[in-house]
């Protein structure tokens, strides 16, 4: 144990102060005593979305915000897909939530003031956004990439201006920025930025392609996966991901606690492609 | 303080194979010392990746799950994971599962002599067990074989605990055997067989088969009065541990709960220890 130990997970009882609607996801603010003050960007938190649903709901922690009277706050992206979700951007403030976390390894930061690509797709942008303002302290170039099916699906293109020194947004349908998938567009992003470390956060196929990308041209990567997760906090090996380990052997990870953040050129990407087309949509 | 199959324990809760990682996840939220016991997820001889996703998924009250034993293997649990789990300060329950029966014996005598292992527990019903390809005991007899092969190689002192899955029509018969083989108390139960939605052998757990593995204490109880059985099966409250103890459990594990709130162990350890009332304010717990 070092001095400069971060604190730990807690598990607490958390209150929603607010939900915001923005395009196609709920903004969450609550508050969640202990969460806060161990956050890095990449860790995440997993919330109990009732007695009777045993698995927890987990949520990439998106900005830490001071409140007046609460301390700090957190905010979660939360995107309604399944009855948990659904639950979950319908409860009114005020309502108290069971709550875990900051969950998982965070992003490794670069000890250099080095050119950092950050690409998100969907609201898996969420935690790019305060690992911007952490590569900016320490005087790193950042370049965004923002990217979803569609504009509504587009996190925070806005202040994605502000957090960095280029932005490209890619949208599937071209309904803002240009059209097509982050597969096409990283190469040339690559490239342009002359990026040295590339962090990327989204759909499995998306952070294959930005890991090859990130080889191709000699970079380090740091993918942030996301995974269903059953109890998120290592306990119930779940969430396997195929690795190959320091010795080149392969063994299985645990998304939640030896990630959700991974080296790119660590994940045994084809094998999980090929282990999640047997998964059924994430009943969220 | 608790004596079971021999050994004091600093209380009647222990964490139930499989729901405790290696136990330095759990141990983020509380001291593992405030507990009986920790019960390592189910060992083998050499490492397995595990199964294939999706490897665990809710039900309503439960979840079904076919993780495939994933695990270090002995060698990796010796050099990683016990050093760590031999100074928390409380009792290490090794699970143990093989493909022979020479592989539970070498188990046994290697885990046997490792200092800080308190007890063998030896799973004779993994849900799952014919696609992991370990020893499937559907036979009584096939039990005592697997029992009795551990037993001999373990050193006094060292006690084996037979965990059995909640079947309430054999359950007797079972208990009764293992004993006979040498296990010093039984573990009811495990996961219920099920299947995944595509078909695929798994296990069910959670508050979802609690009265079943209820029922199986109570008629061991009933039936074999002088066994020791440690109960388990979706225990997610004092209340439910209550139930269990009158049942005539000495113990009991926490399992699926663990994965919803790691603290729970920890929070019905401390209810039992600090005697907090079965009824509170004047409505009875029927909600």
């Amino acid at each position: 144990m070092t001095q400069s130990a971060r604190p730990g997970p807690v598990h607490v009882t958390g209150e929603l102060l607010a939900t915001k609607k923005i395009g196609a996801y709920h903004h969450l603010t609550l508050v969640a005593p202990g969460v806060a003050e161990g956050f890095r960007p990449g860790n995440f938190l997993a919330v109990s979305v009732s007695e009777s649903r045993l698995a927890r709901r987990s949520f990439w922690i998106h900005r830490v915000k001071p409140v007046g009277g609460y301390g700090a706050a957190l905010e979660l992206v939360v995107e309604a897909v399944g009855p948990g979700t659904t639950w979950l951007t319908r409860l009114a403030p005020g309502a108290r939530l069971e709550v875990t976390g900051p969950l998982g390894r965070p992003f490794a930061l670069p000890k250099e003031p080095v050119s950092c690509v950050l690409v998100g797709e969907g609201y898996a942008a969420a935690p790019l956004f305060p690992l911007a303002e952490r590569l900016r302290e320490r005087g790193c170039t950042v370049t965004l990439v923002v990217a979803g099916p569609d504009e509504a699906h587009l996190l925070s293109a806005l202040e994605a201006r502000r957090s960095a020194r280029a932005v490209t947004v890619v949208t599937g349908d071209g309904s803002v920025g240009r059209r097509g998938m982050v597969a096409d567009a990283i190469d040339e992003v690559l490239t342009k930025a002359a990026a040295e470390v590339v962090y990327a956060a989204g759909p499995v196929p998306t952070l294959h392609a930005v890991a090859a990308a990130a080889e191709a041209h000699g970079a380090w990567s740091q993918t942030a996966l996301e995974r269903p997760l059953t109890c998120a906090t290592g306990l119930c090996h779940g969430c396997a991901v195929p690795v190959v380990g320091e010795a080149g052997i392969s063994r299985t990870a645990r998304a939640c606690v030896d990630g959700p953040v991974l080296r790119g050129d660590r994940v045994r990407w084809t094998d999980l492609r090929t282990d999640l087309s047997a998964e059924p949509v994430a009943d969220r | 303080m608790t004596d079971l199959a021999g050994l004091r324990l600093a209380s009647p809760v222990l964490v139930a194979s499989g729901c405790g990682g290696t136990g330095r996840e759990l141990a983020a939220y509380g001291p593992l010392a405030d507990l009986g016991g920790f019960v390592t997820r189910t060992l083998t001889l050499n490492a397995r990746l595990g199964g294939p996703q999706p490897r665990i998924l809710e039900t309503p009250s439960g979840l079904v799950h076919a993780v495939g034993l994933q695990n270090p293997g002995l060698e990796g649990f010796l050099a990683t994971e016990l050093p760590w789990l031999a100074q928390q300060g409380t009792r290490i329950v090794v699970s143990i599962a093989g493909s022979s029966l020479g592989e539970y014996a070498e188990l046994a005598r290697r885990l046997g002599g490792s200092p800080g292992v308190s007890a063998i527990e030896v799973n004779l019903s993994s849900p799952d067990a014919p696609t992991t390809g370990v020893f499937d005991v559907r036979e009584p007899f096939h039990a005592a074989s697997v029992i009795a092969a551990v037993h001999r190689d373990l050193p006094r002192g060292v006690p084996v605990l037979a965990k059995l899955r909640a079947d309430v029509v054999r359950v007797v018969e079972s208990a009764r055997t293992v004993l006979d083989a040498g296990a010093a108390a039984v573990v009811v139960g495990n996961a219920l067989p099920a299947a995944m939605p595509d078909g695929r052998q798994a296990g069910l757990s959670g508050p979802a088969i609690l009265p079943v593995a209820l029922r199986c204490v109570a008629d061991l109880r009933a039936e074999l009065p002088d066994a020791e059985v440690v109960g388990v099966g979706g225990i997610t409250t004092a209340e439910d541990a209550r139930s269990f103890l009158a049942a005539g459990a000495t113990a009991v594990q926490i399992g699926t709960a663990l994965l919803h709130d790691p603290t729970t162990a920890a929070r019905v350890a401390a209810e039992l220890r600090d005697g907090v009332p079965l009824h509170t304010g004047t409505s009875t717990s029927t909600d």
